[in-house]
């Protein structure tokens, strides 16, 4: 879902920085008051910090397509630590894969930060609430969260190539095509990282079912 | 036995990969490139060099390899904060439950192991 520097026109790129500033300062003011609320957080965000840096630069090959690409980790980072949070996260990761590992760029960062970092978590977060208030086992609501919010991030980035880039042709086929060209990649990764959601979840709960407790306490904000 | 199973199964899926398109084209190229960036170049607009560079040669697998060591390094540092080793005290199987001599004094001829769980 990286894209590269230099797709976006001047125009678009300036419209999703300011689509994304936004989300990333309210994530910085819920980690200074989850942070003095709580003495383990910081840990927290830094676990799941790193956590989405690897998960996001790590390419998986998919066998039935032929290619390559990674899941995201913000469903279950936003579970954990909330959405606003997420976007936190996902905004140094991307930033550093930026600058140093040629994937991204920095006129395209801050359309990356909202189809990873806010489509994500908030689609992931959003699922994991409404999926537990209708009654769905922890274990189904996991794995939704996770799925949708790796479909929600893709559909965002063919969303934002779309609107840059359809010229005079139409938008929503210009997306339909992108959105298709995603999905023998996407399909299959979106499950892997349902199942990421869901094994993380389970470990947490049988090793320290607290922290999640605490988690949710804390509010996603 | 299930995770081994799991591991396995992980493993076949990747090394499947080869195998199941020996036949035909298979770049395995990121969807960066075979799906963003091709959109873009249709579109007339390619993608520009990184502002940093790194793509060049083995540069690229060596940045990916500290990348790796440092986010394994801090997720591993963070995960041994929030969850530490638990330390539980049991009895040697070997020797079972009141079993003498051969162990450490003190401990009334049981051998006592500290496990880190």
């Amino acid at each position: 879902m990286h894209i590269s520097e230099g797709l976006l026109p001047a125009s678009w790129a300036i419209l999703w920085y300011a689509a994304a500033i936004p989300f990333v300062a309210r994530g910085l003011r819920d980690l200074r008051r989850r942070s003095e609320e709580a003495p383990w957080f910081k840990p927290l965000v830094g676990l799941v910090g790193a956590a989405v840096f690897l998960i996001s630069c790590m390419p998986i090959p998919v066998p039935s397509a032929g290619t390559c690409s990674h899941p995201c980790g913000t469903g279950i980072a936003a579970i954990l630590i909330g959405p606003g949070l997420t976007v936190v996260v996902a905004s140094i990761a991307l930033t550093l894969q930026a600058l140093f590992l040629a994937h991204g760029g920095l006129t395209t960062l801050g359309a990356n930060i909202v189809s990873m970092g806010v489509a994500g978590a908030y689609v992931g977060y959003g699922t994991w609430l409404i999926t537990r208030r209708l009654g769905l086992p922890w274990v189904a609501a996991a794995f939704l969260a996770g799925l949708l919010s790796d479909w929600a991030t893709y559909a965002t980035t063919s969303f934002e190539l779309a609107a840059a880039l359809h010229g005079g042709g139409s938008l929503t086929t210009m997306f339909s095509l992108i959105l298709l060209a995603f999905v023998p990649t996407q399909l299959p990764l979106g499950i892997l990282e349902g199942f990421l959601c869901t094994g993380t979840l389970k470990f947490i709960r049988s090793r320290k079912p607290d922290l999640l407790r605490a988690a949710a306490a804390g509010g996603a904000a | 036995m299930k995770k081994t199973a799991l591991i396995l199964l992980f493993a076949g899926v990747l090394l499947s990969g080869p195998i199941s398109t020996s036949g035909r084209t298979a770049s395995w190229s990121g969807v960066d490139e075979t799906v963003i960036e091709k959109f873009a170049e249709k579109a007339g607009r390619p993608a520009w060099k990184p502002f940093i560079n790194t793509d060049q040669g083995d540069l690229l697998l060596f940045v990916f390899l500290l990348a790796g060591a440092a986010g394994g390094f801090a997720a591993g540092y963070w995960f041994r904060v929030l969850f530490p080793p638990r330390r539980t005290n049991a009895v040697c199987p070997e020797l079972g439950e009141g079993s003498k001599g051969g162990g450490p004094p003190g401990h009334n001829g049981k051998r006592i192991l500290n496990h880190d769980v």
